[in-house]
């Protein structure tokens, strides 16, 4: 059975469950693995209807794996008409637009039934905020359960609604989210023998305060 | 061979079917010929660890062949593998479980240094950071011959421990310490990050 289109799948689960919000995330690269972003109050009952749809039966949860997007502003050029020196032309306008940062977890789905997929749903949190939340998808697919608690330990995202919440792969005294890209790892440089570039920028802090010590704030890019 | 006893004599007794030995050789011997390594791997080095002990290389014939589930009952620790600053404790642990004598190999590039994992934030930048050790092979994961090397490295330094005088092995001396601090979970890494009675950073020359 060939899998519906993105588009298809998006009226049909809006259809049965009401009041959900479904965006479809384009991705025009090679991949072209485009997404469906759900809002994070119809997520649980969307992700029911896309396992138990007879159509869709999406059983099977491969890979749940988190992003952490940045506040980035996005420029876009625009044609716009103007009136320049008392004649209508067109002119490009650059218009700058802010997003502000968020976490997201992206779930792979596919068919064992069906032998189809992949279908990707994505859900965002509303900020970067430590106690960022989202809804779990582990009751409704169980092979999410410890990618759900490695992305709670790595990027910080609360998972409501999760069985066993705790980290997994770090201590739990740690206290940092280390795949957010503003995780700053502890200042345990170590000497190297020809540092350069960030190295070189990381020794030279390290050595600040103790210059006797390794003297690799000395050392010139070209040595 | 030992200086105790004249190499000449030595070789004359013996010509005579007299062997004389000393009490240093023959517990060095005894030593060095049976050391039971702790059984324990950490990542990709430990399944050549695993060959080196198996048919093929057969570290039995050095006599290292019996791996032992207990620290107490090891005398030889080798670290085969990836540390993790979660593993990290566990391992200083079970080294301060061990009974004196005991001697460590620090197998592969990230038991030596974090190796691929140098510049990451949850591996150890090399275990010789909390506990002494005795011979390093580098290597990714080194082949079973680089372990046998090692093995035998091993064995020929306890040869040449003495029993007595200032220059006594280690375990032979009372002021040396044989357990060393277990480092705690920190909240943003260990604590201590490294033990500096026992790892110092290697000072270069930058002139």
């Amino acid at each position: 059975m060939t899998l519906e289109s993105l588009e298809q799948i998006k009226g049909r689960a809006q259809a049965a469950v009401p009041g959900a919000k479904i965006d479809i995330i384009p991705n025009t690269g090679p991949s072209q693995q485009s997404s469906l972003l759900i809002d994070n109050e119809h997520a649980l009952a969307v992700a029911r209807f896309l396992r138990i749809d007879p159509a869709l039966q999406l059983d099977f949860c491969s890979n749940v794996t988190g992003v952490d997007w940045l506040e980035r502003t996005l420029k876009k050029k625009v044609k716009v008409k103007k009136v320049v020196d008392g004649e209508e032309r067109e002119v490009d306008e650059t218009t700058e637009e802010k997003i502000p940062g968020y976490l997201e977890a992206v779930y792979h789905l596919y068919s064992m039934t069906h032998k189809h997929g992949l279908v990707v749903i994505r859900m965002r949190t509303a900020d970067r905020a430590d106690d960022a939340r989202l809804p779990s998808l582990t009751p409704i697919w169980r092979s999410a359960e410890f990618q759900e608690r490695e992305i709670f330990d790595l990027y910080g995202i609360r998972f409501d609604g999760h069985p066993d919440l705790r980290r997994i792969l770090m201590w739990d005294e740690f206290q940092d989210y280390p795949m957010r890209k503003d995780y700053r790892e502890p200042d345990d440089y170590e000497y190297e023998p020809t540092p350069h570039d960030a190295v070189l920028a990381r020794a030279r802090e390290h050595y600040a305060p103790r210059p006797h010590l390794d003297g690799a704030e000395n050392i010139t890019p070209q040595q | 061979m030992s200086e105790q006893i004249d190499e000449g004599l030595r070789s004359e007794l013996q010509r005579q079917g007299i062997w004389v030995t000393s009490m240093q050789d023959l517990y060095n011997w005894g030593r060095r010929s049976s050391i039971w390594p702790l059984q324990f791997g950490l990542a990709c080095c430990a399944i050549e660890m695993i060959a080196t002990a198996a048919s093929r290389y057969d570290l039995a014939r050095f006599g290292g062949e019996i791996f032992r589930p207990s620290p107490r009952q090891a005398d030889l620790m080798i670290v085969a593998g990836t540390v993790t600053k979660k593993m990290a404790p566990q391992i200083v642990r079970l080294y301060n479980q061990m009974p004196d004598p005991k001697y460590v190999i620090s197998m592969g590039a990230c038991a030596i240094s974090g190796g691929p994992f140098k510049e990451g934030y949850n591996v150890l930048k090399g275990i010789d950071r909390y506990i002494p050790v005795d011979v390093y092979i580098p290597g990714c994961p080194p082949r079973p011959e680089a372990l046998l090397h090692a093995f035998m490295e091993l064995q020929r330094k306890i040869d040449e421990q003495k029993l007595t005088g200032a220059d006594r092995a280690e375990h032979l001396n009372a002021a040396q310490p044989s357990e060393f601090p277990v480092p705690a979970f920190g909240a943003h890494d260990l604590e201590p990050p490294a033990n500096p009675d026992v790892f110092e950073p290697p000072k270069i020359d930058r002139t």
